[in-house]
């Protein structure tokens, strides 16, 4: 059989009415070494519903991706809604046109906001106003049956309604094109259903909407109008499913599917048969008895018992947020039952014992394998951690790569492989140390057909040959047949157990997908309204989309900044810690560092012993910059008490010392001071010279009643006369904390959005980079101000340091640093991709500058070279002087021009760098 | 030792090096963060310890001269560099805006006749030989240190000029000042020590807890529960591995860029330092874990760990000398391990101390890494099944 291919470029599309919606002309992309499109040419119709199937890591998703232009393109043309996506322009103008639900559950969503809140966010993106966002919203949210739910927030929706709530916000802004990937991997049967009836009901009121969507599931592609069927980068067919079906001979087009894979794919796949079960019903792998789990009101399970025979495969059916993952955390260990008990193997469940969790294998519904190690390393260290014997290592790992077909992966990062080679990767860890036991929690959901099937002849073979319990939840109807029992499960409870023939006939059913509507039903999960499709959507208006345009949009900006401060809201304890962190660290700062050198310990070598040598070192004791010690007996021991750092401070008087003084002859005093900490040591010098000077004029004044040559130095110290370490510590503490804190939380603002995935907001919404960064960075700047103002407060009334210049001036130079701080921030983040990297960033790049070459302690005239110009060009170094003016000095804004100028041509400086520095699309 | 319990000892090193071996390939895989833990270990320790200058380097001055005799002009050409700027001239009425625009620190205001009042032997309490020092008290340390300096300089050049024209008065008694361990008082010796310090503090907290809160965000710690390791293993495999990338970027700072590019002499024993180091990042790494048990997430982390660090850079005696804090503060922070390891520091590396003289610094640091680490285990134990 020759699979068709995709026609040459231009060539008309199979039942394609008018121009295509999307013209992809010799496409290629990689991501460093790996080639993920290898030159793909392909029309898609318009007005149709495209299915896009393929095994898992083909490119489905990184096509997508270009499409709707979330990555940038890097070789040939990708033309969609009859412009070119490397034009910016025409991507501006298109986007608002274009709406991508990426992969994952909820991936472009808030998880702490709320559903409402969520499509607030989007609608306003979109520049809907008050009244078209609730109109929108509450059409929506009723079609999908989320209303109820609009209070929620996202991350605690389930997987179904996380998804649903996903395509919300994609069809909130009308798009004449919805790409959707992959958007019922791990959403259950039911809302699965109800997921489709949806879009179904939209593109019958939205006749021209074409929608893309990538699926692993084949039942679901073949309802599509139109489907591309893609292998290896490359695309294999494309056609209707009958063409596909009649070019291939099958009847179904999971067989189809299969029928098109190269041939050194196709090799081993074969039917999967399952060898009837002979288990010992007392040998007992698994028995739970009144299992219960409550997170407070809640009740996620709700006394569940059932017993798993030794090699038995129990399979869990429920919808989504049912309690099958609860369940199974439990088993673990991972979390503790409120009520009833579990035992593995005869042993109750502990947490804490080790040798049972050897003899399990377990794998979480989420990825949680390090995304840093390569698929080797993950697999060598799992098996290393479960004490698989050395020398049997390479062997596990060749086995499981094999099985799992994951030998060209063998070296990649997790992170670039796409959701099936992820979740197979994962089935192999949890099985690389052959447990007795497997916990399987949605394992194959994102896998494709081929792929499951081979991983189901992997399970029937480890529980009918080795005896393997296992324990699996699934969605696909076709896996939860192939187990010998199942329970349907719902709201926490076990509705029933049986195999899944006895099931079907319990419920009268055809097959086992009605048996398990049937139940659900029954225990009331249907969640659509009773007439069962839900009310109509309204046609959009005439004129759907808002002109977007290319320039700043304030809407777009205030939009993010409102985001951003429900997000501060939703996590107190971050506002709590910065402002509270602001005031201790104030006090302690304040109150630990003071200016004056107090009770420095010395001790005397008295090598001469009279009155004269006495009264000398009676002067240093009567300072109280001193502390005296026990007298120095000989060298040794002052060199000995010097090096351990007892002394600061030692003085020796020579023999013979008074005798030449009366004589008139010169004598010498030595004084050895610990010169480690300069610092110090010149405080030593500074005071032991004074108190010798100081001895010098009482003897001459004494012995001679002279007083030639005597005057005076009138110190005054000016702004701070009694020269108090509070009052000149207040005015740059202030100044250092608010460059401190709000830059680290700002950096970590943007960041986290790289890392949890939500920037994808910003590469396929209008929103542009400067609307982005401004509006994040708005509410921070808010909250240092607030800060700000704190420490003010604090200042005035608890450490008494009054402000005695204008206060006007300080607020202004204070928001004006403000948006300098943050944008050090903004700055930090743009740079960096892990959050731990900007954390890091912000701190070298705030505390370093500013203790060291602002100014703080040395002013920067007295730097030189480059810690000079760091100190010119610094944004605290100015803050400080303006601070330390009106704070000491009762400075206005007229005579601290000087310092405004630098600092205000900071601001957009640092903030615009961050916004060049920043990327709108992924690259 | 049993077959079966060496067994049980074996497998738990085991476990413990191979987590630890995971964390290292985390952060070789994060090219930015080996960037940055490069550049703080070199290009920060070397501009930031360079960047201290000598308290009195380059002090503005201005002189206010009314004077204007030979003893005036011997008192203006005694402020030279580096320690002064040559000094402005200027007019009384140019004190104050200069002063507020902290043009200078300092102002000299020599009053007219100070040269007679001074020969005269009138004193200041007869209405006679009076100089007035301005000091711009906001500039703190220079400030400080600069007003005795000044007033040295001033009444050395008095007494001097004084001595021309009569008998000597004054007993000719010397002061030898002579500074050990660094005899030009250069402040990049001390300046790259203290930075280190901090970096070491700031890099072990970073690392520990920022790595353990990635794992919870990633879920990957749901992924450690399950598996036959403790929370003890899963700890220390962290302490050791990030540890480890601490010390060796600490003793390639010292070596490559203290010793060999700014020629910073070391008295003392560099393993001997080295072990110091790591004992304290026996503690620092477990404050790192404690304030990650502590946040749910890595802005909370954040903000608390600045909250932690920046006393610990500030008051442990590498910014300023402890003897300048209340004596409260100094006894808490006798508590912080930042604290003695920039006594042993300072101890080792000048003063040239052996272990006889530091052995107090390492027991307190011993001490307060087991109480650290004593601590966060135990906050980690309880804390680590709700992480998942």
């Amino acid at each position: 059989m020759s699979p068709s291919l995709a026609g040459p470029p231009g060539s008309p599309a199979a039942a394609a009415p008018g121009e295509p919606v999307v013209r992809v002309s010799d496409v290629r992309l990689h991501y460093g070494k790996t080639e993920a499109l290898r030159g793909i040419t392909l029309d898609i119709p318009t007005g149709l519903m495209i299915g896009l199937i393929g095994p898992d890591g083909v490119g489905k998703s990184s096509l997508l991706s270009l499409v709707s232009g979330a990555r940038a393109v890097q070789e040939g043309e990708v033309r969609v809604l009859g412009g070119d996506m490397r034009d910016r322009k025409h991507r501006l103008a298109v986007c608002p046109r274009i709406a991508y639900m990426p992969q994952g559950l909820g991936k472009n969503l808030y998880p702490t906001l709320s559903v409402e809140e969520n499509l607030q966010f989007f609608g306003r993106l979109f520049g809907h106003d008050t009244a078209e966002r609730r109109r929108r919203i509450d059409e929506l949210t009723r079609a999908t049956g989320l209303d109820p739910f609009l209070a929620r927030p996202a991350g605690k929706l389930s997987g179904g309604m996380k998804q649903k709530l996903g395509l919300c916000c994609a069809l909130i802004h009308d798009p004449d094109l919805l790409i959707l990937d992959e958007p019922t991997t791990g959403v259950d049967p039911l809302a699965r259903a109800q997921f489709w009836d949806l879009i179904a009901d939209i593109r019958k009121t939205q006749g021209q909407m074409s929608v893309i969507v990538a699926t692993a599931y084949m039942d679901e592609a073949q309802r599509f109008d139109w489907l591309v069927a893609m292998d290896d980068g490359n695309v294999l067919d494309t056609g209707t499913p009958q063409e596909i079906f009649q070019r291939t001979g099958t009847a179904s087009l999971e067989e189809a599917f299969i029928a098109l894979l190269p041939e050194e794919k196709k090799r081993g796949h074969e039917p999967v048969v399952i060898p009837p079960l002979e288990a010992d019903e007392d040998d007992v792998a698994i028995e739970a008895q009144g299992l219960t789990m409550r997170f407070g009101d809640f009740t996620a399970v709700d006394h569940v018992s059932f017993r798993i025979r030794r090699g038995e495969i129990f399979g869990f059916l429920g919808s989504n947020g049912c309690g099958k993952s609860t369940t199974m955390k439990m088993l673990t260990g991972l979390l503790a039952a409120t009520e009833g008990e579990a035992w593995l193997f005869g042993n109750k469940v502990d947490s804490s014992d080790i040798t049972t969790r050897r003899r399990v294998g377990y794998m979480s519904q989420a990825f949680s394998l390090y995304g840093e190690l390569t698929v080797r390393q993950n697999l060598e260290l799992h098996a290393r951690l479960f004490h698989v014997p050395r020398e049997e290592i390479p062997a596990r790992v060749t086995e499981m790569v094999e099985r799992f077909d994951l030998a060209h992966e063998i070296d990649e990062l997790p992170d670039s492989l796409p959701l099936g080679m992820r979740q197979r990767l994962s089935l192999a860890v949890a099985m690389v140390h052959r447990p007795d036991l497997l916990i399987l929690d949605e394992p194959t959901s994102g896998v494709d057909p081929v792929a499951r099937d081979s991983f189901w002849r992997l399970l029937v073979a480890l529980s009918r040959r080795d005896k393997v319990t296992i324990f699996i939840s699934t969605h696909f109807m076709n896996e939860a047949m192939r187990c010998d029992r199942m329970s349907m499960m719902h709201a926490g409870k076990v509705l029933d157990s049986d195999t899944p023939a006895r099931l079907i006939e319990k419920r009268g059913a055809k097959d086992l997908e009605e048996a398990f509507i049937g139940y659900l039903v029954e225990a009331g999960g249907d969640t659509r309204p009773a007439d069962g499709t839900g009310p109509a959507l309204s046609a959009p208006p005439p004129d759907e989309h808002p002109d977007v345009g290319g320039s700043f949009s304030l809407q777009r900006c205030l939009t993010y900044a409102w985001r951003e401060t429900l997000e501060l809201q939703r996590d107190p304890v971050r506002a709590t810690l910065a402002l509270a962190g602001s005031l201790i660290l104030m006090l302690v700062i304040g109150f630990g560092m003071t200016t004056d050198i107090n009770e420095l310990s010395y001790a005397v070598l008295d090598r001469d012993g009279t009155t004269l040598s006495q009264n000398y070192a009676l002067d240093i004791s009567g300072s109280d910059y001193f502390k005296e010690h026990a007298p120095i007996r000989d060298y040794d021991d002052l060199d000995r008490r010097l090096q351990t750092g007892e002394l600061a401070l030692a003085i020796e008087i020579p023999p013979g010392f008074a005798r030449d003084v009366g004589a008139g002859r010169p004598v010498s005093i030595g004084a050895w001071f610990d010169g480690a900490n300069p610092q110090r040591a010149e405080t030593v010098q500074g005071y032991i010279q004074g108190l010798h000077q100081h001895w010098l004029t009482e003897q001459a004044r004494q012995r001679l009643g002279s007083t030639s040559g005597i005057f005076s130095i009138e110190n005054r110290f000016r702004y701070n006369p009694d020269v108090q370490s509070l009052p000149a510590m207040v005015p740059i503490v202030i100044p250092l904390l608010l460059l401190m804190l709000p830059a680290m939380l700002t950096a970590l603002a943007v960041v986290r959005e790289k890392e949890i995935g939500s920037i994808i907001n910003l590469y396929v919404t209008p929103v542009t980079r400067s609307e982005f960064m401004l509006g994040k960075q708005a509410p921070y700047v808010a909250l240092a101000l607030i800060n700000f103002l704190l420490m003010v407060l604090m200042a005035i009334f608890i450490f008494d340091v009054p402000v005695k210049g204008s206060f006007l001036t300080l607020l202004l130079a204070a928001t004006i640093y403000c948006i300098s701080a943050t944008g050090m921030g903004l700055l930090a983040s743009a740079l960096t991709r892990s959050q731990i990297a900007a954390m890091f960033l912000a701190m070298i790049g705030t505390m370093i500058p500013a203790t060291t070459f602002g100014g703080m302690t040395d002013p920067v005239s007295s730097l030189e070279g480059g810690a000079r110009f760091m100190g010119e060009i610094y944004p605290a170094s100015h803050m400080f002087t303006i601070s330390r003016g009106v704070f000491s000095k009762a400075l206005g804004f007229s005579d601290l021009m000087g310092a405004f100028l630098p600092l205000a041509i900071s601001a957009p400086v640092i903030v615009g760098v961050a916004i060049l520095l920043l990327k709108k699309q992924e690259t | 030792m049993s077959a079966s319990s060496f067994g049980r000892v074996f497998a738990k090193i085991s476990n413990i090096y191979r987590l630890g071996v995971k964390e290292l390939w985390s952060l070789w895989r994060d090219p930015i963060m080996l960037v940055l833990i490069v550049f703080t270990f070199t290009v920060s320790v070397y501009t930031s310890a360079n960047s201290t200058p000598e308290t009195l380097h380059n002090a503005a001055i201005a002189i206010v001269d009314e004077d204007d005799t030979p003893l005036s002009q011997r008192i203006i050409s005694a402020f030279y560099p580096p320690q002064f700027v040559v000094p402005r001239m200027i007019t009384p009425d140019q004190v104050d805006p200069g002063m507020d625009a902290g043009d200078f620190t300092f102002v000299l205001h020599i009053p007219h006749g100070f040269q007679r009042d001074v020969l005269a032997g009138r004193g200041s309490n007869e209405g006679g030989a009076e100089i007035q020092l301005l000091t711009d008290a906001t500039r703190m340390s220079q400030a400080f240190t600069g007003t005795g300096h000044i007033q040295q300089i001033v009444s050395g050049e008095v007494t001097e000029f004084v001595n021309r024209y009569r008998a000597n008065a004054a007993p000719q008694v010397d002061l030898a000042i002579r500074a050990r361990f660094n005899p030009t008082l250069n402040r990049t010796w001390f300046g790259a020590l203290a930075q280190i310090i901090n970096q070491i503090a700031m890099l072990s907290i970073i690392l520990t807890g920022a790595a353990l809160i990635r794992e919870r965000e990633h879920g990957t710690i749901e992924h450690l529960l399950v598996m036959p390791v403790t929370p003890f293993e899963i700890m220390m495999s962290k302490v050791w591995s990030m540890a480890l990338v601490v010390l060796l970027a600490s003793a390639l700072s010292v070596n490559l860029v203290v010793r060999a590019l700014m020629q910073v002499p070391i008295a003392g024993s560099l393993p001997l330092f080295f072990a110091g180091a790591g004992l304290v990042l026996f503690s620092t790494t477990s404050m790192g874990i404690f304030l990650a048990t502590i946040a749910r997430n890595m802005p909370q982390f954040g903000m608390l760990m600045i909250l932690v660090l920046l006393p610990l850079q500030m008051l442990s005696g590498g910014s300023t000398p402890r003897e300048s804090m209340p004596e409260l503060v100094q006894n808490v922070m006798l508590l912080a391990p930042t604290t003695h390891f920039v006594e042993l520091g300072q101890a080792i590396l000048f003063r040239g101390a052996g272990f006889d003289v530091v052995w107090p610094q390492f027991a307190a640091t011993i001490g307060i890494g087991a109480a650290f680490f004593a601590i966060a285990l135990a906050r980690f134990r309880s804390t680590i099944s709700a992480m998942a």
